[in-house]
């Protein structure tokens, strides 16, 4: 991998009106294991992976991918998105799978085998004909999922993945996350689940009001948190 | 009272016996309602879907003036019509004039702007939950158009009937550009206004009634597809 990554955001700023968001964020994202977002409720994570995967636009500073006209091999794109809520639409499970695929430019032939393959990673396999929108919760993010697998995208951004699910549901998508990983797709998410942050993250940023507070190896956050924020948020004190 | 029985009468009396001037007149009526729906669908539901997905400066003037027109009064989209198609009009050598081809540009004028409107509506609010995964997607502005006019098909159905309500219900601008000439441009709407005109009031309220029964018709056949793909997507 590393096509058009790293991505580097200088200064990232983003307000709605007279508040702001994300004050000023300086980092780099690397190719390499998941990048997890954490922090509480309106510390900004799920803006920050809008900025990042262009659904929102910066109100200051930059966001610079490195080699920005840069693609992985084939129509793959240089970053997808799955949503907390999926979207799907009204249409058959593998019609939802094949349908970013046509848009990139895969013939139908191609993008029915790309969807089928990654429908059958995440064990759904034997529902392409079924309506998408009769899924289980749990089915319906498998299906999100295997959508954005089969684009092959060099950085996948993931909202809350299994913030609406159970936990027999939360741990299959999280084997998906894992194995997404694995096969060299960059993933970058957010979640409340600590458990789940412990499990997944190879670094964690640390966010609380707009702002990255720490940034570290997974396993150096959670056995000793440097900042007072993070010492709190990991005691499960620390409100917006 | 005598009046209500003799309409009941006649109205069975025509829904029953094969008359094949009514059948005519129904015929004509279906082709050219049907005819103008299609018509006004082809630019007015893309247009809706634009006016959903799109947000352009001046965008509101559109569609407050989309909205107004869904009012437009038919006698004045007719007497419109009825000069652009006048011999001496600018589309005066089309020869459309008391013809059924006139008829249907008519109601498909005043069909379009009720189209563009509810469609947007309908799409306007199907657009708001897809909006981010469309653009994640990388869908430009045709393509979400595209899918939109796919996903909201159900609530589309139901703005194409509303359409076809009030192409099938116009008696005011067919009456105008299509002259009522009978076995020619005669519908059931300009039959039961002519017949209004002579006095014949319970035919003309039994041909009401048979208007009534082919609009429930096609709104029943239309809810029963609807029905049966929904239960077929589950």
């Amino acid at each position: 991998m590393g096509f058009a990554l790293p991505l580097r955001l200088n200064g990232l700023r983003f307000a709605i009106g007279p508040v702001e968001i994300i004050r000023g964020i300086t980092l780099e994202l690397h190719e390499g294991a998941p990048s997890l977002l954490v922090g509480p409720n309106g510390a900004g994570k799920s803006v920050l992976l809008r900025l990042l995967h262009g659904l929102l636009q910066p109100s200051g500073g930059s966001l610079e991918w490195a080699r920005p006209e840069a693609r992985p091999p084939g129509l793959a794109p240089r970053d997808s998105m799955v949503f907390q809520r999926p979207v799907l639409l009204r249409r058959t499970v593998l019609a939802n799978a094949t349908y970013p695929l046509r848009l990139l430019g895969h013939s139908a032939a191609e993008a029915r085998v790309r969807a089928e393959a990654a429908l059958e990673r995440v064990g759904l396999g034997r529902m392409l004909d079924r309506p998408a929108r009769g899924l289980s919760g749990g089915e319906q993010q498998k299906l999100a999922l295997a959508r954005a697998w089969a684009l092959a995208p060099e950085v996948l951004f993931l909202d809350e993945p299994t913030a609406a699910l159970d936990p027999a549901a939360s741990k299959a998508v999280e084997a998906i996350i894992a194995a997404i990983a694995e096969g060299g797709t960059k993933v970058v998410m957010t979640t409340h689940d600590l458990a789940q942050a412990r499990r997944l993250a190879g670094e964690v940023l640390f966010l609380h009001h707009g702002r990255v507070v720490e940034r570290a190896v997974a396993a150096e956050f959670f056995a000793g948190p440097r900042t007072e924020e993070a010492m709190a948020f990991l005691r499960g004190e620390l409100f917006w | 009272m005598n009046d209500l029985s003799a309409t009941l009468n006649a109205t069975l009396g025509l829904l029953a016996g094969p008359d094949p001037t009514l059948a005519g007149i129904v015929g004509l009526s279906l082709q050219v309602s049907l005819t103008a729906v299609l018509l006004a669908a082809l630019p007015g539901l893309p247009l809706g879907a634009l006016l959903a997905v799109r947000r352009f400066p001046g965008r509101g003037a559109v569609v407050v003036a989309t909205n107004a027109m869904m009012g437009l009064p038919p006698v004045v989209a007719g007497l419109v019509l009825y000069l652009l198609l006048s011999r001496s009009g600018p589309l005066g050598g089309l020869g459309l004039l008391f013809s059924p081809g006139a008829m249907v540009l008519a109601q498909a004028v005043l069909v379009a702007p009720i189209l563009v409107a509810l469609s947007r509506q309908a799409l306007e609010a199907l657009w708001e939950e897809y909006e981010e995964q469309l653009r994640s997607f990388g869908a430009g502005p045709g393509q979400a158009v595209r899918t939109l006019l796919w996903e909201g098909r159900y609530p589309l159905l139901t703005v194409l009937l509303a359409g076809f309500g009030r192409a099938a219900a116009e008696v005011g601008a067919v009456m105008i550009v299509g002259g009522n000439i009978e076995g020619y441009t005669r519908t059931m709407t300009t039959a039961i206004a002519l017949e209004t005109s002579k006095g014949d009031l319970p035919l003309a309220l039994a041909l009401g009634g048979v208007l009534l029964a082919l609009v429930l018709l096609v709104n029943g056949l239309a809810q029963l597809l609807r029905g049966a793909a929904q239960r077929a997507e589950r």
